[in-house]
């Protein structure tokens, strides 16, 4: 294949990468950034989201699009409904100590990941695409349904900097992020707002699960790719950053499409975690985040 | 009885503390003997404990799951016909994790916790090449049922054999010629970037350069990977057959990204079915693989010449016409592998039976009894098919199918003879010390 299109190839599978990325480190950006947490439970949020998926488009007959449509609004919703109430029963209980958090947040992967394995069953399961267009170019067949997953991310993105940045709950987010104390001093219930971050954060884990499902099948150990990833993305955009988090998930997805199309997967995994190692180094708070008061 | 009367004279007599040490020394050395009736009877009607490491959870899980029924039927009907020795035969299961390092912990347990017999049951070749070392250690009959060359290469020790399924290198050695006579001689190979991946590069492509083949490319795929669209543009375009071999959950991914890269205009398929073991064929995005072959141990589908034998082994398995579980027409088998279990159980069987085997006491000869076999007859015992057994490399050569996919099945187009996958011993186990 000549070089044009070998580029284009690597630029779609890494634009596709970076749009799921950038949803799920989204979210444990938001955790992150609001609650001051580390929520090692993240990826299995993710894997909960796919397998949710999964039973929903399986349960709905006829045409494959109501189930995925079902899917993409039920399944996020359940997830952030046991994330609700983990963080209720379990963070809340602990006063979000971070070292315990970490440790109560690995608890919950992996009692996630056994239930799904328990009563999900350990084989990989495809979810059938909503729709099945092949778009053939002049040097080779892509998905349509892979291009779609890019818009439909770049608009849940749109959708989520709205809500932080131009609605009351956005509000009461960041000024609980700004300050904890004076916030609630302000009469904001920080322990809600905590809550419904908590959840918002898995919901966006779940949705970019149920948009990758399709071309990715659901598995009980899907969870760990997506952890992984997000915290490069998270460490290099900056905590809480919504801008840095979007850049980071492109950097990463984008030049992981490249390097691994034209010379080795491996060698687009090394790069990135050098990237983490020198942001932490000459950066620490990330490329658009700021510095910890 | 004289040892009895002084012992229960101790206390009248008052006798030294010395002597009473002799008579409960005696006493005890009275309930060692063989003649001793309680003891003797418990022995005989004690099970036979047999280890199962299984992979419960990790990435084996879909096939641990069906090792484990696989199992359980084959144990079954040995213990409804008597057991072995006349002991019946009692299965103990520690999950693995599909790891290595928690695989040689289990061996470990066995031996010293569970005190069974044997280990048996493993699948995956990492697994198994981690806990070997401990087999051999322990000095406990190590049988698994995997696939790779790591058994006949000599590499592991005397305590591991492989009598239930064929390794990696006799598949392809056997499957070689009919590629390059019925598919194309320009071979593609894409193959998972660990040892199982490279048993398949390293012995398919001498294998098909002595048919006047050749392979043309060879990529190796991470077993971590979930995405391969980014691979497929190495694939180069005079390529005449794909060879695939994949483990893990992204093997629908793969395919499915394979039909969006090709379209209709793609090279002959040719694949080892392990990549699809336990997934339905006619899944959503499998479509790109009708008309292709694949690599089966035992077919997954009924066959119109399926002999009673494999009737009944499916049956007692229960599984269908279509390789999925009588219970619940999703849920698909590995049956491509499974069989080995029920054949590894009959040949630890016969093995026990040939040496007397009574205890871990007798496991050296247990060794030595499982290496002086030589074929296993198809039939009820071995329904996969006849096989050859050689003892001296731990491995039993048998048949492969080619299957090709028509009409949502997986039809057997060609079945190998066992002498297609003969290939020169390179390691002889019987020279190690017991």
């Amino acid at each position: 294949m000549a070089f044009g299109p070998h580029l284009l190839l690597a630029t779609l599978e890494g634009l596709v990468t970076a749009a799921v990325l950038a949803l799920t480190a989204l979210g444990l950006s938001l955790v992150f950034g609001v609650m001051r947490i580390v929520n090692v439970a993240h990826g299995e949020f993710f894997m909960l989201g796919a397998v949710l998926a999964w039973a929903i488009t399986t349960v709905v007959s006829g045409n494959p699009a109501i189930g995925f449509a079902l899917a993409l609004v039920l399944s996020p919703l359940i997830v952030g409904a046991i994330a609700w109430v983990a963080e209720r029963l379990v963070l809340r209980r602990i006063e979000y100590n971070p070292e315990a958090t970490i440790v109560a947040t690995i608890g919950l992967l992996y009692i996630i990941q056994q239930l799904a394995l328990t009563f999900y069953g350990p084989e990989a399961r495809p979810v059938t695409p909503p729709f099945n267009i092949r778009i053939q170019l002049p040097w080779f067949g892509y998905s349509g349904y892979k291009l779609s997953i890019i818009a439909a991310s770049a608009l849940l993105l749109l959708a989520t900097w709205f809500v932080l940045t131009r609605t009351r709950i956005g509000l009461v987010m960041r000024a609980t992020q700004y300050d904890r104390e004076t916030a609630q001093a302000f009469g904001i219930p920080v322990g809600r707002v905590y809550g419904a971050v908590f959840a918002l954060g898995a919901m966006l884990a779940a949705i970019a699960a149920v948009l990758i499902v399709p071309i990715q099948q659901a598995h009980y150990l899907m969870g760990l790719d997506p952890l992984l990833l997000s915290f490069i993305v998270v460490i290099i955009g900056g905590l809480g950053s919504l801008r840095g988090t979007v850049v980071a998930a492109l950097l990463i997805g984008v030049s992981d499409g490249i390097i691994s199309v034209f010379f080795s997967p491996t060698l687009a995994k090394i790069i990135a975690t050098l990237v983490v190692a020198m942001v932490l180094v000459f950066r620490p708070q990330g490329l658009f985040g700021t510095a910890a008061k | 009885m004289t040892d009895r009367n002084r012992f229960f004279d101790l206390g009248k007599k008052g006798v030294t503390r010395r002597s009473a040490l002799k008579g409960i020394a005696a006493g005890a050395g009275l309930m060692a003997a063989p003649g001793f009736v309680r003891y003797s009877q418990a022995q005989s009607s004690a099970p036979i404990k047999i280890g199962f490491q299984a992979h419960r959870t990790g990435i084996g899980a879909a096939y641990g799951r069906w090792y484990e029924k696989t199992t359980n039927a084959a144990v079954k009907l040995i213990n409804d016909a008597g057991g072995i020795n006349g002991r019946p035969v009692e299965i103990i299961v520690e999950d693995d994790g599909t790891d290595p390092k928690r695989g040689a912990e289990v061996v470990g347990k066995f031996a010293s916790q569970h005190k069974t017999d044997i280990v048996y049951g493993t699948l995956f070749s990492h697994v198994v090449v981690g806990s070997a070392p401990t087999a051999g250690e322990l000095k406990i009959p190590y049988y698994v049922v995997s696939e790779g060359y790591h058994v006949a290469s000599g590499k592991l020790n005397r305590w591991v054999f492989q009598p239930g399924i064929t390794d990696v290198r006799a598949q392809v050695t056997s499957v070689a010629p009919w590629i390059a006579a019925n598919l194309g001689k320009k071979v593609t190979m894409i193959y998972p970037d660990y040892a199982f991946g490279y048993d398949h590069r390293d012995y398919f492509t001498p294998a098909i350069k002595a048919k006047g083949g050749e392979v043309v490319a060879q990529i190796p795929i991470p077993p971590t990977e979930s995405s391969f669209t980014k691979y497929l543009p190495q694939i180069p375009s005079d390529t005449e057959v794909l060879y695939h071999v994949m483990v893990g959950p992204g093997v629908l991914t793969f395919v499915k990204e394979l039909g969006e890269f090709y379209g209709s205009s793609k090279p002959q398929l040719f694949g080892f079915i392990d990549s699809l073991e336990a997934v339905d064929i006619n899944s959503p995005g499998l479509e790109f693989l009708d008309g292709s072959h694949f690599w089966e141990g035992s077919p997954r589908y009924a066959q119109e010449n399926d002999s009673e034998a494999q009737k009944a082994y499916r049956a007692a398995v229960g599984i269908d016409d279509n390789g999925a579980s009588t219970s619940d027409s999703k849920d698909v088998s590995t049956a491509a592998h499974m069989f080995g279990c029920w054949e590894t159980l009959y040949v630890i069987k016969k093995a026990m039976e040939d040496s007397g085997y009574k205890g871990p006491g007798d496991r050296a000869k247990l060794v030595e009894a499982t290496e002086a076999l030589k074929e296993f007859k198809e039939g009820p015992e071995h329904p996969q098919g006849d096989k050859i057994f050689n003892g001296k490399i731990h491995q039993v050569f048998g048949h492969q199918n080619i299957s090709k996919v028509e009409g949502g099945k997986l039809k057997v187009v060609h079945r190998t003879s066992i002498e297609d996958g003969m290939y020169e011993p390179e390691a002889d186990y019987t020279t190690q010390p017991l």
